[in-house]
C-alpha cells in the first residue's frame, strides 16, 4: 500500500515527509512501547503509535522505519517534527484513535506480516 | 569497509530523554557511510540504543567507547549508577524497576536487556551494587 493511500485511509495529516508519499509500505506495527516494536518488527513498516516522545523518532531511525503514524490526534512538539525530518522519516497525524486507525488498514488490506512472525 | 580500526566515544546524559540515541545514531551513520550490511547495521543499533536508554534512565548516564573493525563493532557503555544486584532477574523478559515516568516516554517494559541479548552476537553485562554497570556488546559484521 502506497502511504498517500495510509493518508487518505486515516484521513491524515502529513507533518513532514511529502516526498515520502508514493513510497510503498507492506506491513504496520501499532504500538506505544518501543522497546516491543525493536523485539519484534523485523521489515520496514508503518508505526501506528499513541505515544508522544522523540524515542518514537528514534525507535524508528534505529528500525529502519520510514514512516509514523500518530493516532487520536496528539499535539506534537515541533521537536520531534524537527527530528524525523533530520532522519527522512515522514509523520502523519490522524484523529483516529489506535483501534480505529488499525482497522482502518487491516480492512483495505495492511497486513501485519513481517512484524510478528 | 576501510582498514583502520575506528574508535568512537560519546557522553550519554542522564535524565535527558530527548538526547537519548543520539550517541547510536551517530554509530549508525558512521556504519553506512562503511557500507555495512544494513541487518547488522539495525542489530548494532538496536542493541547499542537499548543500552544506551538503560544508562539515561537506570545509570546516571555515563559513556559508550565504540570500536569498529573489519569483522566486528564492539560496544561498551559504562555508568556509575546503582548497579545491577540480580543479572539473571534483570534479564528476564517483562522485569523492570523503571518508574511510571519512563514508562510513559515508552521504556521500562523489561525489554531492554532481553532486546541486547537479541540482536548481539555476543552481551557481557558487569555490574556492582553501589558502583555501576558495564554493558558490552558484539555484533558480527
Ligand atoms: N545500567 C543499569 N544500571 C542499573 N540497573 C540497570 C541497568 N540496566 C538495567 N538495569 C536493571 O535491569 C532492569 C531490566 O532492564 P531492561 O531489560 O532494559 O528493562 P527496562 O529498562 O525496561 O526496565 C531495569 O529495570 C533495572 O532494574
Ligand atoms: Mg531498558
Amino acid at each position: 500500500m502506497k502511504v498517500s493511500e495510509v493518508v487518505n485511509l486515516l484521513e491524515a495529516e502529513v507533518l513532514t515527509g511529502e516526498e515520502s508519499l508514493d513510497m510503498e509500505v507492506s506491513a504496520a506495527c501499532g504500538s506505544d512501547l518501543m522497546s516491543d516494536v525493536m523485539a519484534y518488527v523485523k521489515e520496514n513498516v508503518l508505526l501506528l503509535t499513541g505515544l508522544v516522545s522523540p524515542q518514537v523518532v528514534r525507535t524508528a531511525e534505529m528500525m529502519d522505519i520510514k514512516v509514523i503514524a500518530f493516532v487520536r490526534g496528539k499535539n506534537l512538539p515541533q521537536s520531534i517534527i524537527d527530528l524525523a525530518k533530520e532522519k527522512g522519516i515522514a509523520v502523519l497525524r490522524t484523529k483516529h484513535p489506535m483501534f480505529i486507525s488499525c482497522g482502518k488498514l487491516y480492512s483495505a488490506g495492511m497486513t501485519g506480516r513481517g512484524v510478528w512472525d | 569497509m576501510s582498514d583502520g580500526i575506528i574508535r568512537l566515544k560519546f557522553d550519554i546524559l542522564p535524565n535527558d530523554m530527548s538526547a537519548a540515541g543520539e550517541a547510536s545514531s551517530g554509530v549508525k551513520k558512521v556504519l553506512n557511510q562503511l557500507g555495512v550490511e544494513p541487518q547488522k547495521i539495525k542489530k548494532a543499533a538496536i542493541a547499542m540504543y537499548e543500552a544506551e536508554i538503560n544508562a539515561v534512565i537506570h545509570g546516571g548516564g555515563g559513556i559508550a567507547e565504540v570500536v569498529i573493525d573489519k569483522e566486528y563493532i564492539e560496544v561498551k557503555i559504562r555508568d556509575e549508577g546503582p548497579g545491577i544486584a540480580d543479572i539473571e532477574l534483570a534479564m528476564q523478559e517483562g522485569y523492570s524497576t523503571a518508574s511510571d515516568e519512563i514508562r510513559e516516554m515508552g521504556f521500562g517494559a523489561g525489554m531492554g536487556l532481553p532486546n541486547m541479548k537479541r540482536y548481539s552476537d555476543k552481551l557481557v553485562i558487569e555490574s556492582e551494587v553501589g558502583k555501576g554497570t558495564t554493558v558490552t556488546i558484539v555484533v558480527n559484521l
